[in-house]
């Protein structure tokens, strides 16, 4: 399944958020949104997930999401939004319960993604008992329980320190390599668009706009070796952003 | 770069000559910080009813004014010779169990009313802020009209008094819960129901169980009350009954078997919430 913005654009009163923003998503690809703070990437991403509407344009499904999958958009957010009364196990079974699963099949897909996050040492284990790191990767889990079509992700590592990031930049990637995914990834993180991002989508400052969109061939998991060879690419995207990222921090917040 | 080095050297210099002292840093960080001591609070109790005794024993204190402890635990130990104490204990907590258990129910129904639905919310809200501060035990008399001088005025009142705090630490427990987490239910398409049920009531458990401790608390105050009204037997009844015979020992003992009840209870709720909060830290 491809997603498809078409003309997307949006306010919050006189306020102009996003304009004119058209973009495909392809299947196994990821894409990452990224532009100076205050830019709309998240309300974008929101409305990609239906959690709302933007005020004109629409988001397009194009062709059936897997039969298998049981919640074709699904989130990570940036502070994991775990229940903090259910176990790690119960967080993921959170998100499969509505679904009315075979009692032997709700199991079989709790441990298999506990398992593909390293967690299953950890299934009775209580947020609060875990590091920021192995909370966000709890959250994949749940989002990889219901089989998405396409993953959103809501600056799933700024919430982490910067060693955690690698190591869950690093889990991100094997994830891929070992079964691809669609993702759109909102960040503000250079590195991480370079490293995660098949096509980074740069976002100018309010009202958002597309300013340009990079494209990296280099496979994901080569990325890591080769981070010299992508310096070009994030200091090209740092100076498509500098000026951007300097008006937006000047900017006077009277919203 | 040769300034940085000149005054580098400078204070080579000068470390040199005059022979350095070396002291420690002096501590400065430290108190404001509770460490409980433990038997603080038995000793606190001990050493008022000690002083309270011996002054009575020594007549610094008139036993008409205050009779000593002793004479309390005498007229305690005469309630529970009599096996009066049971009667007037049960009586009193059959009607602080049912008004309160029924107010707290329908109070957390309606909290969570308000809580979900805006017409609830705007048709509701200010009726529970009209008829919150209303002291209930002047309702009484009507209680009384309504709902007869036995066991039902004194439930009424009680329900009455616990339903409103209920209903206000419910639905402000609604709107405390984190508006991320239901946002994340709804992303993975969880029903209306599944959010309410595993989402906003868990969170808003915290905020209710807090409200519990209140709650209890006027029940207590209330059953007081209203046992002073027509009742015949009740921890009330029997506290107004020593103060209309002026037996004043009759009387602490029954004010002590109230803080004894009040205690009890807390702890309990206490319990409650290790076990309902456990996941909190």
């Amino acid at each position: 399944m491809d997603l498809k913005l078409d003309r997307v654009s949006h306010s919050y009163g006189a306020t102009h958020v996003l304009d004119d923003i058209s973009l495909t998503v392809k299947k196994d690809e990821i894409v990452c949104l990224i532009g100076p703070s205050g830019c709309g990437k998240s309300t974008l991403l929101r409305f990609i997930g239906g959690l709302e509407r933007p005020t004109s344009g629409e988001i397009l499904q194009i062709g059936e999401p897997p039969a298998a999958s049981l919640n074709p958009l699904t989130y990570i957010f940036q502070d994991f939004a775990l229940l903090p009364w259910r176990t790690v196990e119960g967080n993921v079974s959170l998100a499969l319960e509505d679904h009315k699963l075979p009692r032997a099949e709700h199991r079989a897909i709790i441990e298999d993604v506990l398992r593909r996050t390293n967690l299953t040492d950890f299934a009775k284990a209580l947020p609060r008992q875990l590091s920021g790191g192995m909370k966000q990767r709890v959250a994949i889990a749940r989002a990889l329980s219901v089989r998405p079509a396409v993953m959103l992700m809501d600056e799933p590592l700024s919430a982490l320190d910067s060693q955690t990031r690698e190591l869950l930049m690093d889990d991100l990637v094997d994830l891929w390599t070992r079964e691809s995914f669609t993702a759109v990834y909102v960040t503000h993180n250079l590195a991480e668009a370079v490293r995660l991002g098949h096509r980074i989508v740069v976002l100018s400052r309010r009202p958002g706009r597309i300013r340009e969109i990079v494209e990296i061939d280099m496979p994901l998991a080569e990325r890591k070796d080769r981070f010299l060879e992508l310096e070009t690419k994030q200091h090209h995207l740092w100076d498509l952003m500098r000026e951007e990222a300097r008006a937006a921090d000047r900017e006077l917040a009277d919203v | 770069m040769s300034e940085a080095t000149m005054t580098n050297a400078d204070i080579q210099d000068t470390r040199t000559e005059a022979t350095p002292v070396a002291r420690p840093v002096p501590f400065r960080g430290g108190g404001f910080v509770y460490k409980p001591v433990r038997i603080a609070g038995p000793l606190v109790f001990l050493v008022l009813l000690a002083i309270w005794e011996v002054g009575c024993d020594m007549g610094w204190i008139s036993p008409l004014i205050l009779p000593a402890p002793s004479e309390a635990w005498g007229a305690f130990m005469d309630l529970v010779h009599s096996g009066l104490l049971w009667k007037h204990i049960g009586a009193s907590l059959q009607r602080l169990v049912i008004g309160w258990t029924a107010g707290t129910l329908l109070g957390i129904v309606a909290g969570l009313a308000i809580g979900l639905f805006s017409l609830a919310r705007s048709g509701l809200q200010p009726l529970v802020s009209a008829l919150f501060p209303v002291p209930k035990i002047a309702l009484l008399p009507l209680f009384i009209i309504w709902f007869g001088i036995d066991e039902g005025s004194k439930v009424a009142t009680i329900l009455f008094g616990t339903f409103f705090p209920t209903v206000i630490s419910t639905y402000s427990g609604v709107d405390n819960v984190d508006r991320t987490l239901i946002r994340m239910g709804q992303s993975f398409g969880l029903s209306w129901l599944s959010i309410v049920r595993k989402i906003v009531i868990p969170g808003a458990m915290p905020a209710i169980l807090s409200g519990f401790r209140i709650s209890v608390s006027i029940a207590i105050v209330l059953l007081v009350a209203a046992e002073m009204i027509g009742a015949e037997y009740g921890v009330g009844a029997y506290i107004l009954m020593a103060g209309s015979l002026m037996a004043t020992d009759q009387l602490i003992a029954g004010v002590a078997i109230l803080s004894v009840l009040g205690l009890i209870i807390a702890w309990a709720i206490g319990l409650a919430e290790k076990y309902f909060l456990r996941w909190r830290t």
